[in-house]
């Protein structure tokens, strides 16, 4: 298998705090990835090193077959990267179906050419049913809950249609029965053929998801592997609990 | 032409034919200032409304379109002092410009400073954004006031012919070019507000980050606003020097234009065309009533309580007022 995400030897200091300090990670093209680490771990400075949101100062990001190091946040995303924001920004004036079209109009029309706006309305629609938000496309999103403002992070994502979806926190403060639902959800964007990384606290979630592990500590990987060995890493058993 | 584009051609028709009635040439001078208004309050929307940057600096850009005239006009005075005598007669041939010609050029000019304060300053968000526009205004209104050629502090004349040919007098003309702008401006705002490219500004007005995360590019885009609205406010600019006869510093980079160019969109409503339109109507309706009855230094006065009574009343505008019971009885 080639990896579709190389991350080599990246380091991302803020000030003299050093946030990601030589981290290296592969993901393989249709693998489920979970990434755990207590909080301030530098997980979502990885994922904005990696979706270009920030630029990371050592090492390099390689995505399928390209390097990214410099390349904007909406280049990396044409090229095929997307995520999720851990705490959901969606586009407050716009409606939800809006707010999914922003990515179909900029990142679906640059890789595929112009689409249809009955093209559009479809694919939303079909986004929207997917989340179980059909029935407020025309609500803005300060009409959500929480819960369904996570839904839509999670459809804005997609609708970009990427080859590589990071979850950075999907399922914060759902419910059992929604987590569930957003499982089998990326789950099954995960059998048609898109790689995930999922950023996740629920070690419910994560560990009945993952094909594989990565764990980060102050800004350092301690691990990395099949979901069953890694939790019983001594180390990482450290990192949570404490001696 | 699409049917916006028409109807649009066919209110501004009959708005002129309305106001040839009366013949009254006062309400050609009143009224130009309004239609004016409006094409510098759509332009400030499409950077400020559309995207969300707040520009202080209308004044700096409206004023480069007079100043670019005024730089024309004088140049064609001092042909023969200027130009190589083997050149002389083909410069005699094209000057002095025609109005439309000098809104082009205007549009150019301040189209192009559009972008260059679009690169430097588009890093800056917020008030420092706006800031920096302020400093723009002030930065190049002290270049014309030691630019002696465009007439330095002292100002420069512009003779405005006393008819043209087929309308009567000038200032019907002058009238007529800055409602075919109003026209041009309004259907290029409302044409950009459905396009893809409006949905990229609506998301970079929102949140940038997120923008830039669905593959929005967003520095492009905000280049696209600035140079736009600065073109179409060079544009209002250009005739401005013919329109007053007599252009000084002061007048040209007048803080009523960066006050009124933001507070006619707020007041109207800013994420729709139809707001700036709105509240220019009414603001300057307002400005020209009060200045021949009351005092034009109670315009600044309106102007500030006006803006002060529909932040706290009504923050979206009048637009958003209405959309928002819309979208109230919606929910219901």
């Amino acid at each position: 298998m080639t990896a579709l995400l190389n991350v080599q030897n990246i380091g991302k200091r803020f000030g003299g705090f050093v946030a990601l300090d030589d981290i290296s990670l592969e993901v393989n093209a249709g693998e489920r990835l979970g990434l755990i680490g207590p909080n301030g771990s530098g997980k979502s400075t990885l994922v904005n090193c990696i979706c270009g949101t920030l630029q990371n100062e050592r090492g390099s990001v390689h995505f399928d077959g390209h390097a990214m190091n410099g390349l904007a946040a909406h280049e990396r995303t044409h090229r095929g990267l997307s995520r999720s924001f851990q705490l959901p920004r969606p586009f407050p004036s716009l409606t939800l179906a809006d707010n999914l079209c922003i990515p179909m109009l900029y990142t679906v029309h640059k890789r595929s050419g112009p689409l249809h706006a009955d093209d559009i309305g479809a694919r939303c629609a079909e986004l929207l049913r997917l989340v179980g938000l059909e029935n407020k496309a025309k609500h803005l999103p300060r009409d959500l809950t929480q819960v369904e403002m996570r839904k839509l992070e999670l459809a804005r994502a997609m609708a970009a249609e990427p080859k590589l979806l990071i979850a950075d926190e999907a399922m914060a403060g759902l419910s059992h029965s929604e987590i569930e639902d957003i499982l089998a959800l990326l789950v099954r964007l995960n059998e048609s053929g898109i790689t995930v990384i999922m950023i996740e606290h629920i070690m419910t979630a994560v560990m009945s998801f993952s094909q594989r592990l990565a764990v980060l500590v102050s800004g350092k990987k301690i691990a990395d592997g099949k979901p069953e060995d890694v939790v019983r890493n001594p180390d990482v058993v450290r990192a949570y609990l404490g001696e | 032409m699409p049917l916006f584009t028409g109807i649009a051609i066919v209110v501004a028709l009959a708005v002129f034919m309305l106001l040839r009635v009366p013949n009254i040439e006062y309400l050609f001078v009143a009224g130009y200032t309004i239609v004016q208004y409006i094409v510098l309050s759509t332009a400030w929307n499409i950077l400020g409304g559309y995207c969300g940057y707040v520009n202080f600096g209308s004044a700096a850009f409206f004023a480069l379109g007079a100043y670019s005239t005024v730089a024309l006009a004088t140049f064609g005075t001092q042909l023969d002092d200027l130009v190589p005598e083997s050149a002389a007669p083909f410069f005699h041939l094209i000057f002095p410009l025609p109005i439309p010609a000098l809104i082009v050029i205007g549009g150019i000019v301040s189209g192009i400073v559009g972008f260059g304060t679009g690169y430097l300053t588009l890093r800056l968000r917020g008030a420092f954004f706006a800031i920096a526009t302020l400093a723009l205004s002030v930065v190049l209104a002290t270049l014309v006031v030691n630019w002696d050629f465009v007439g330095g502090s002292g100002g420069a004349y512009v003779v405005r012919p006393g008819e043209f040919p087929g309308l009567g007098s000038y200032m019907q003309y002058l009238f007529l070019l800055m409602l075919g702008l109003a026209v041009f401006s309004v259907v290029v705002a409302r044409w950009i507000e459905r396009s893809r490219l409006g949905f990229g500004f609506a998301a970079i007005r929102d949140d940038e980050l997120a923008a830039e995360a669905s593959g929005v590019p967003t520095l492009r885009l905000k280049l696209i606003a600035t140079t736009l609205s600065g073109a179409l406010m060079g544009m209002a600019g250009a005739p401005f020097p013919y329109y007053i006869g007599y252009l000084a510093p002061a007048s040209a980079f007048g803080l009523e234009y960066a006050v009124n160019s933001i507070a006619m969109p707020l007041i109207g409503g800013t994420t729709s065309w139809i707001g700036p339109v709105i509240g220019t109507i009414l603001l300057g309706t307002l400005q020209q009533v009060t200045t021949v009855t009351i005092s034009s230094a109670v315009n600044v006065l309106l102007v500030g309580v006006l803006l002060i009574a529909f932040v706290i009343i009504a923050p979206n505008g009048i637009v958003g007022l209405v959309q928002d019971r819309l979208h109230a009885r919606r929910r219901k």
